[in-house]
């Protein structure tokens, strides 16, 4: 076993041709406990940590670019703007985990359950790999995730971070689990709107292979907006069956299995009031803005 | 393969097997006990300590991670003489009782007293939120950040 400890990204892409096999570490969250139970070896590791060119975020043209070595402490200081990544973020763990834990991290073990990935989904990210000369390429969210623990990404590539356009418009995420912190999501969703495509989009975590969009919910809760004239006036009444029946649809899109964390029943029931919940949560942000 | 680190204000040198924690080498390697070995797996806060200044679990750090970084463990905080203000609290408080937890929550408590020297109720359990305790039931616990709070504020280091 041995550790490379590159300084600069074109030093880490530069071994990751030498060294296709090398497993990138950042904050350790995942990768340390398999190692530290003995799950896995692997025989070569490269530490992405202290790579400056990860760290970053900037706005480009409409768009927002977060590197894939911010810290979820670092989202929460930095990018209140994004109130769902932030909300996502701060469920993550606890202090001493938000401070290594980084959104590269969450999409290179591409669990279901990562407390960022279903912002990135409602977000429309895509992701952007980078490999040595500066070549990018940037793949849809559900293109580079691709099973439970499974992404698209290639030997020679690293997570350089995610891309998506930035909308107007409230979002929220939000988590079950048994305790406030150190909770692995028994079922997460992000709900976000967008008042200029006036659309409703919401992604959901734990309950499938992978993270899940709800395409049926989001059209429906989207004409329920528009037949109300909410869109136009933030105050119409959005009547009550439209909360329940965008609940339902959610509940619908879900692909939940029984495991430890909780039973494929109790699942599809959380992921319709979380819905139900969230939706009410916008509509109230929007009243209160205007 | 050979570390460097400093710690506690002076650099050393560790032969580590690549794949040991930040933990493993400050506990076995360095003589540093202080940091508590319990989860494995950021669970619990024992083994909390700062790397370049931030809050981190050691036992999720690759001990090559802290490789020409800086690293602070409890035992910083005290000398043979003097005992750091959030100790003295945790005893007058009788915040320990087991004692095993406690050196992951004075390095949290002084991390957290360090940024910010009046946190509310909320702030507090939040920013120890990673840390357990199995016998205080965090009363104690809690009673002793405020005593440090207060202390603090009145003397600053």
């Amino acid at each position: 076993m041995d550790v490379l400890l590159p300084r600069t990204l074109d030093e880490a892409l530069e071994m990751k041709v030498e060294h296709p096999e090398a497993v990138p570490i950042a904050g350790g969250t995942d990768l340390m406990v398999e190692l530290n139970f003995d799950r896995r070896r692997p025989a070569l590791m490269m530490d992405v940590s202290r790579l400056p060119e990860l760290r970053r975020w900037r706005r480009e043209h409409g768009s927002f670019f977060l590197g894939a070595g911010m810290t979820y402490t670092r989202i929460i200081w930095d990018l209140p703007e994004f109130e769902a990544l932030v909300q996502a973020s701060r469920t993550v763990g606890s202090p001493q985990i938000r401070n290594r834990g980084t959104v590269g991290g969450n999409l290179g073990t591409a669990s279901p359950a990562g407390d960022a990935l279903p912002v990135l989904a409602a977000y429309d990210a895509e992701i952007v790999l980078i490999r040595t000369g500066g070549q990018t390429r940037a793949l849809p969210w559900n293109k580079f995730m691709v099973g439970p623990k499974k992404t698209a990404i290639e030997p020679p590539e690293l997570i350089l971070g995610a891309r998506w356009r930035v909308v107007r418009g409230p979002g929220s995420f939000s988590k079950v689990g048994p305790r406030n912190a150190m909770v692995i999501a028994v079922t997460s969703l992000c709900l976000q709107l967008d008042e200029d495509q006036r659309t409703v989009r919401v992604a959901l975590g734990s309950v499938g292979p992978t993270i899940l969009r709800a395409p049926d919910a989001e059209a429906f809760a989207a004409r329920a907006l528009a037949d109300a004239g909410a869109w136009d006036d933030s105050t119409a009444l959005v009547p009550r069956h439209v909360f329940e029946g965008f609940g339902e649809r959610v509940a619908a899109a879900a692909k939940p299995i029984d495991d430890i964390r909780g039973t494929a029943a109790y699942r599809r029931h959380a992921c319709a009031v979380l819905a139900r919940r969230a939706l009410r949560w916008a509509l109230d942000d929007r009243r209160a803005a205007a | 393969m050979l570390i460097r680190t400093k710690i506690n204000g002076e650099w050393r040198t560790a032969d580590v097997w690549p794949g040991a924690s930040l933990l493993y080498m400050l506990r076995e390697q360095l003589g540093l006990p202080g940091s508590k070995n319990a989860c494995e797996q950021g669970e619990c806060g024992s083994c909390s300590v700062w790397l370049d200044g931030e809050l981190v679990c050691s036992c999720l750090v690759l001990a090559a991670q802290a490789h020409e970084r800086e690293v602070r463990t409890v035992e910083s905080l005290s000398s043979d003489e003097h005992l750091h203000p959030v100790q003295e609290a945790f005893l007058e408080a009788g915040a320990v009782q087991c004692g095993f937890c406690t050196p992951g929550l004075i390095v949290a408590v002084a991390d957290l007293l360090a940024r910010n020297p009046a946190p509310s109720e909320a702030t507090v359990r939040e920013a120890l939120s990673g840390n357990l305790c199995r016998c205080t039931g965090y009363v104690k616990i809690l009673d002793a950040v405020w005593l440090a709070a207060e202390r603090m504020r009145e003397t600053p280091a």
